[in-house]
């Protein structure tokens, strides 16, 4: 159902802070005060810290461990080692990907930053300080640091200690109709390709990962506040990892200070301080820093793709085929979908109408860090998306076309939606023309061409790159796809008090998108209850019903749904008890932004207020006391947001510099139920889309080393450099979601990547200058130009 | 080693090893929580407080340097339980997502709209360009800066007449 939107409805809505209201935050408050309670905040009696030990080899041998000196230092209380853990059959863990992970390394070190042990201290200066005394004798062995070393013959086995793992392969996969395929490459009368890098990025979420585990040796309670975007999954992976009983977990996600899919997987971390508060009987805390972060929380990309695109006479495409090779580190960690080892990289046809489709992906370990995260991405449609826009890019380039014709002449058409992908998506809905028209328009597009054509026949360098991007978001259904064997449901309970203001508790958690207001706003649109009267509870695993959390733009396409759905339901409650207090029949009854009336009697009406009272105190017979309900809701198709980025680069011939003049982004994210904070989201998706295209890098010498390990060496966008945006937006529902919302936490990060690049491209590609590999920094840029012969 | 000061116009004294960085002083010690900690490299700004009404990075000052000082953290913005114009701002323009870089990004521009009440949205960026958000994008921080400084405006007219 869409949202109605009659004038009345909008003035109801208003007052209701319902869908479409730009309502301020109601979280606001703690965090302007400087009260928002993170993990580091959480302080508990006798709480000791802990600090790890990390390698500073990317492969070697342990020959020893020396923790004595460390022990030595007043105030340590324990230096706990993968020997000590393997006792307790905790030295090895699972994986989200089906792999195993060395939660302290035994035998070997396979990246620089593994954890290899824990020191445990009254304060956390004194465990530094401890450390750094720990001793470890390593015999360093060659470092494997790209995924084409690593599967090359004769390289060093990382993972030796996997019964029957004789090389670095991690996997296969494959998706679409190769035959298919073929047969249209055999009948195309062009074909083009791109061979391109999406590098190693990183989330960094401003807060680090950490936890306090806090269990008591008496009750066997264990209460673990940490930085996690899925509180629930991490409880049951707690009771299976730890073997600790479920009932006695309780997983608190407090205010997260950004996750970006930094905080989907379990760290080691984790679980040598839940290990360690259980052994000592105290609890201990462990607050990465920034460097423990970037080197060895989940990173992002590492995917080298190359491909093609078979194109007919009236430049149509009619095939695509896509290689992939991933680098996922020493431990294949990645946070996806159990039954798909590229996330949802097949997502790769993009807004076009390809009829045919062959992707082949394989995975090596490397020496270096785990954990490939969707970084503000639905599991690798990022990279998906990256490819698709780069490559219609080079197509136009070899047609001779302006880019927004190559892609009006293949894009998906509004009329088939539904739209099966070959590659299998059942694309929910969509109208890309209307989106990139709008985008056009903003962008004064035709005007700006004119100014190239004149700036280019003077010789100075102006591009404009677009991107046309389809996302794939919300999972489950839960059938498909799970989460260690969790299918992908989200969960919303909502109680009406006898007052009429009620407590909404979800299965996702926020990390700065706004949950407190969006969520009461769906309330207040289905029920008619303020916003205000609506407290909204996440991330307590005692206190909230069982959800798989946030992440790949769930929120809203799942618990959202799940809240709207409960909150159905109990106004089909409250229809049986405003028939009981009207003395009419419940078929007469009707309901209307938070009044119940009897079928031609509008005036008389009971409000959602009356009947919440009414159902604690006077009931009909045969009726349970309550207005109360649970969802769990299964989503049967996920949402597919999409939209149309434009870019204005302007670039330095004599120092390569390149300056992003325009940015307009027009999304289509379905309903926005709250404008302000949809537009907040594209904002920061945007920047950190920046960053990745043109600053953000991991990267690695040739022995393993990591650069890209602080701040000053891993660049994050200022205020000074990222750009000022323009946003656009079209409205296209989703027709299975009961608000028609899709989501749209990810799409600008999805999106822009290309859209920058694109730009960069299509100022240079006249030069044939025809791909340049994130982060697009100055010295690439004039490297490229000279290696033309441009110069100043 | 003992350090008298005054935050948030309350004067302590307190007992600290020497090396204690001031970030730490005020969690830890103090008890504050809403400075915080995002790099440990001066790159980040999340711990950034006034030192004598200027912006400073707390994680790159030791204790003692505080001795004899006034200190503004987050919990000294409002007055009287009324919000500083700046976090009126903040509120207003969805200036702030997870609100883990909020503290600092209001201290760096209350100190910048007292030294330069008619800032440009250049000044602005400028001026708030050593603390990372990695949620808003900055045009809402821009925008927040920007209402708070109008509204210093408005309340000087005002008290003028």
């Amino acid at each position: 159902m869409a949202v109605d939107t009659t004038e009345a409805a909008a003035a109801a809505r208003q007052a209701m802070g319902g869908i479409g209201v730009s309502l301020a935050r109601k979280e606001d408050a703690r965090f302007l005060h400087g009260q928002g309670h993170y993990v580091d905040d959480v302080v508990l009696p006798g709480m000791l810290h802990m600090v790890i030990v990390r390698s500073p080899h990317a492969h070697a041998r342990i020959k020893g461990i020396d923790s004595s000196a460390a022990m030595a230092v007043p105030g340590v209380i324990a230096v706990v080692t993968g020997e000590l853990l393997a006792q307790h059959k905790l030295a090895w863990m699972p994986t989200l990907s089906g792999d195993t992970q060395a939660v302290l390394a035994t035998d070997k070190v396979r990246f620089q930053g593994q954890e290899v042990a824990c020191v445990i201290a009254e304060t956390k200066y004194i465990a530094e300080d401890a450390a750094a005394l720990v001793s470890v004798d390593y015999e360093p062995l060659q470092a494997v640091t790209t995924p084409q070393q690593a599967i090359a013959p004769g390289a060093p086995v990382i993972r030796d200690e996997k019964e029957g793992q004789t090389d670095n392969k991690i996997y296969h996969w494959e998706a679409g109709d190769k035959e298919a395929t073929d047969a249209a490459f055999a009948r195309a009368t062009k074909v083009v390709s791109l061979e391109t890098f999406y590098p190693r990025c990183h989330p960094s979420p401003l807060e680090t990962c950490g936890c306090v585990a806090d269990l008591d040796p008496v009750t066997g309670n264990a209460t673990i506040y940490m930085t996690s975007q899925a509180p629930h999954a991490h409880r049951t992976l707690f009771a299976i990892v730890a073997g600790l009983p479920e009932e006695k977990i309780r997983i608190i996600s407090p205010d997260l200070g950004g996750g970006f899919g930094n905080k989907v997987p379990i760290y080691p971390g984790y679980v040598v301080a839940t290990a360690a508060s259980l052994l000592i009987g105290r609890p201990v805390k462990w607050i990465e820093d920034r460097t423990d972060n970037l080197i060895s929380t989940g990173f992002a990309r590492d995917y080298y793709m190359d491909g093609s695109v078979a194109i007919d006479e009236n430049g149509k495409f009619i095939g695509l085929r896509v290689n992939l090779l991933s680098d996922n580190g020493a431990f294949f960690a990645d946070a996806q979908p159990s039954k798909f080892k590229a996330g949802l990289f097949h997502i790769v046809t993009g807004s076009y109408d390809i009829p045919a489709a062959h992707i082949v992906a394989n995975g090596a370990y490397t020496n270096k860090a785990p954990g490939g995260v969707a970084y503000r991405c639905s599991f690798r449609v990022t990279e998906a998306s990256y490819f698709i826009e780069r490559l219609v890019e080079s197509a136009a380039v070899e047609l001779g076309q302006d880019p927004v014709t190559t892609r009006l002449n293949n894009f998906i058409q509004p009329e088939a939606f539904p739209y099966t992908s070959a590659s299998g998506f059942e694309y929910d809905s969509g109208d890309y023309p209307a989106a990139m028209k709008v985008a056009l328009d903003m962008l004064g597009y035709d005007e700006l061409r004119k100014e190239q054509a004149e700036k280019r026949a003077r010789g100075e360098l102006m591009g404009i790159g677009v991107a046309s991007f389809t996302e794939v978001v919300g999972a489950g259904k839960g059938k498909d796809y799970d989460i260690a064997g969790l299918r992908m449901f989200d969960s919303a309970e909502l109680r009406i008090h006898p007052t009429g203001k009620g407590i909404l508790k979800l299965g996702v958690k926020s990390q700065g998108q706004g949950h407190e207001t969006t969520f009461a706003q769906i309330v207040a649109e289905e029920l008619g209850i303020p916003a205000s009267d609506i407290e909204v509870r996440e991330g307590d695993t005692d206190n909230t019903p069982f959800g798989l959390g946030t992440y790949a733009s769930r929120s809203t396409p799942v618990g959202g749904a799940a809240t709207a759905i409960v909150a159905r339901k109990l106004r089909d409650k409250g229809k049986l008890i405003a028939a009981h207090l009207f003395e009419a029949d419940v078929a007469d009854i009707e309901f209307d932004h938070g009044k119940y009336n009897v079928k031609g009697s509008p005036d008389n009406v009971k409000t959602i207020q009356d009947i919440a009272f009414a159902a604690y105190t006077n009931l009909p017979d045969g009726l349970e006391a309550g207005l109360e309900g649970v969802t769990y809701y299964d989503p049967p198709n996920m949402t597919f947001p999409f939209g149309t980025y434009l870019v204005v680069v302007d670039i330095d011939k004599g120092t390569g510099q390149v300056k992003v003049r325009r940015m307009v982004a027009v999304d289509d994210c379905g309903v926005r139920i709250n404008p302000m904070i949809v537009e907040g989201q594209i904002h920061g998706g945007l920047t950190e889309g920046f960053g990745i295209a043109f600053m953000e890098l991991i990267t690695f010498d040739d022995e393993g080393n990591c650069i890209g390990s602080n701040f000053m060496d891993y660049l994050i966008p200022t205020a000074w450099e990222t750009p000022r945006f323009e946003l656009g937006q079209t409205v296209t529902p989703s027709p299975h979601h009961p608000i028609g919302a899709k989501g749209v936490g990810e799409s600008a990060t999805v999106g822009s990547p290309a859209a920058y690049v694109n730009a960069v491209i299509d100022a240079l590609s006249h030069l044939g200058i025809t791909n340049i590999d994130m982060p697009i920094t100055s010295d690439k840029v004039w490297a490229a130009l000279r290696s033309k012969g441009v110069t100043e | 080693m003992k350090v008298t000061f005054e935050i948030n116009g309350a004067e302590k004294s307190v007992d600290v090893e020497a090396r204690t960085l001031v970030v730490d002083l005020i969690r830890t010690k103090l008890g504050m929580t809403g400075t915080h900690i995002g790099c440990d490299t001066s790159n980040c700004g999340a711990c950034t407080v006034l030192l004598d009404g200027r912006p400073v990075k707390s994680c790159t000052l030791l204790a003692p340097m505080l001795e004899g000082r006034k200190v503004t953290t987050v919990e000294g913005l409002a007055q009287g339980g009324k919000l500083d114009a700046i976090q009126e701002g903040f509120h207003a323009e969805h200036g702030l997502q997870c609100g883990f870089c909020t503290p600092g990004m209001m201290l760096v521009g209350k100190a910048l709209i007292e030294a330069n009440p008619h800032p440009t949205e250049d000044e602005i960026r400028w001026g708030i360009s050593g603390n990372i958000c990695r949620c808003t994008g900055y045009m809402n921080i821009v925008k927040a800066i920007q209402h708070a400084a109008a509204a210093n405006a408005a309340e000087n007219v005002a008290g003028v007449a």
